[in-house]
């Protein structure tokens, strides 16, 4: 039996190729005129007000959205190999990923109260 | 249960694996360009308009002119982009879209160029975290296209993207840890022949509907495209982008939309397998050879109608609405439905309890429960109390302003009665309602 990753690889390959590809041509094909209005931030036509690299700004919600996302995506990743090894594991493994689902919840659910998945 | 891959490659070659590999992304090139002509047809037969039908048969290649002309424009970069990353962004984003098919099986062994192969490019045991994977990197496109282009649109619609398929993306892996433990493996091949007697959408109802509202959260479409809400943020993270670099965000929306429909079509349609009265006809003869592509075809096609249907349907939501249904409601229906799955599935495993009486008496209660949770009303906040009527004086600021709605104007003071032998057919309101009308 083969590696099963190597298609895949192969894969990769093709999409790089059209990837790359596609942007080169294009940029050996189109007309370049230069214009100074055309290089600037779009802002529907107004003078636009722009920012360094890094320096813009955004609510901090979509960090609090990313800490919890980290939380519940190693949640689903542990269960993963767990529910594909589910019969071998018996019922001491669905015992032990109860307790964990239950583990998990609590700050859930207290996250939920103290309004930390409201959006306003 | 098998844990391992079911499809055997063992008869691949390398040139078997450029065949396929090529073959794959010609297929989703030729069906992207199909898909955005069948939108707006059928976007356009929603709305009673013809939708595209001037180039070629039936409008047929509109799109084609479209990326001909996409291709011949002109490649810029902003001034104040971050150059390597502005042009990185794009290609990644197309790069990890074209990946996820390399473990979705069209169909079962065929026989090609002389070899007997799989119609799959390849399967792993974690085919499907692979799966997950590769989605997941397909984010930093637009992450980072939003950061690298230096300019306040594109940045803001990227972290909300960035928000937006991160919280959808747990519901989508919740809801697929029921499949794993009923099919007892990750393999894309193993899921599908697990599906031989009844497909998973069916058994596993609730799981489905959470992934199907995910997947359309998970590719930004609508009524969930709220990082190009263009009457916010003019195109979201793709604003900045001209040419071939905004063509490849493009195309890679359309192949996400394939990828997870494809996905659903594997994990929960029971993938190229022909549907029931189909095969039970002479024999499974429908489930061998080339047909099963035909059937994985119609089934991926069925549920891109259904995105383009819910796009002519439904209207954009408002972000707190949206996160609210990510977090508030698809996340704790996965986990509840999760353990009951658990439930069941050990009783049926590790006990010695009839199936069909305990799935009853678990089953309808749990059913109940769900739907009670889904559709338990807010708890309402008392209504502030109406203060008395306020006397609306059109003159408070200095200079008239007409009414609002829900206002009334005090009589003229020195407006004549109008007789009762005068008044207009139609025109019953009183003096001062007609006055307030819409002038």
């Amino acid at each position: 039996m083969t590696n099963p990753y190597v298609p895949i690889l192969v894969l990769m390959g093709a999409a790089a190729l059209l990837a790359l590809g596609g942007i080169g041509a294009s940029a050996v094909i189109g007309p370049k005129v230069y214009s100074r209005a055309k290089l600037e931030a779009y802002e529907c036509g107004i003078q636009p007000t722009p920012h360094a690299i890094g320096h813009g700004r955004f609510n901090i919600k979509y960090y609090l959205v990313a800490m919890t996302f980290i939380v519940f995506d190693i949640e689903v990743v542990f269960l993963y190999p767990w529910a594909v090894a589910f019969s071998d594991l018996a019922v001491f493994g669905v015992v032990a990923m109860l307790g964990f689902l239950a583990l998990i919840t609590v700050p859930y659910l207290y996250e939920w109260r103290r309004g930390a998945l409201n959006w306003d | 249960m098998n844990h391992q891959v079911v499809a055997d490659f063992s008869n691949d070659t390398w040139w078997i694996w450029v065949i396929k590999a090529v073959a794959i992304i010609v297929f989703l090139l030729l069906n992207v360009l199909i898909a955005i002509w069948a939108e707006r047809r059928i976007l356009g037969r929603m709305q009673i308009r013809p939708g595209p039908n001037v180039h070629g048969p039936l409008g047929l290649f509109q799109s084609l002119a479209d990326a001909m002309k996409l291709l011949l424009k002109e490649d810029m970069t902003v001034k104040a982009a971050d150059k390597f990353v502005y042009v990185l962004a794009p290609l990644i984003t197309v790069f990890a879209s074209l990946l996820v098919f390399a473990v979705i099986p069209f169909g079962p062994e065929v026989s090609m160029f002389g070899v007997v192969t799989p119609l799959q490019l390849t399967d792993t045991p974690v085919a499907v975290l692979y799966v997950l994977a590769v989605t997941s990197f397909g984010v930093y496109g637009i992450m980072l296209g939003g950061w690298a282009s230096g300019s306040t649109y594109p940045l803001l619609g990227s972290v909300r993207g960035t928000a937006q398929v991160i919280s959808y993306e747990l519901a989508m892996g919740l809801s697929l840890v029921s499949v794993f433990v009923v099919s007892g493996s990750m393999s894309t091949s193993a899921i599908v022949a697990a599906q031989a007697p009844f497909w998973w959408c069916l058994a596993l109802l609730p799981a489905f509907l959470v992934y199907v509202v995910s997947m359309v959260g998970e590719t930004n479409r609508l009524p969930f495209d709220l990082p190009e809400a263009e009457g916010e943020l003019v195109a979201g993270h793709m604003t900045e982008y001209s040419s071939m670099k905004f063509a490849w965000f493009f195309l890679a929306e359309y192949i996400n939309m394939f990828n997870v429909s494809a996905v659903a079509t594997t994990l929960f349609l029971g993938g190229w397998r022909a549907p029931w009265p189909i095969s039970a006809i002479g024999d499974g003869m429908f489930n061998e050879g080339w047909w099963p592509f035909l059937w994985f075809f119609l089934k991926m096609w069925s549920l891109m109608f259904f995105f383009f249907w819910v796009r002519g349907t439904l209207l954009r939501f408002r972000y707190d609405q949206f996160m609210n249904i990510g977090w508030k409601i698809l996340i704790p229906t996965a986990l509840v439905w999760l353990v009951a799955v658990i439930g069941v599935q050990s009783v049926r495993q590790f006990a010695e309890v009839d199936l069909r009486q305990m799935l009853i008496w678990i089953g309808i209660p749990l059913a109940v429960l769900l739907l009670a949770l889904v559709f338990w009303p807010e708890k309402k906040k008392p209504e502030p109390v109406a203060a008395g009527p306020v006397v609306f004086d059109p003159m408070a600021d200095g200079f008239p302003v007409p009414p609002l709605p829900g206002q009334q104007l005090p009589p003229a003071p020195r407006r004549r009665t109008v007789s009762a032998g005068s008044v207009v057919a139609g025109a019953t309101a009183g003096p001062e309602t007609k006055e307030t009308g819409d002038e």
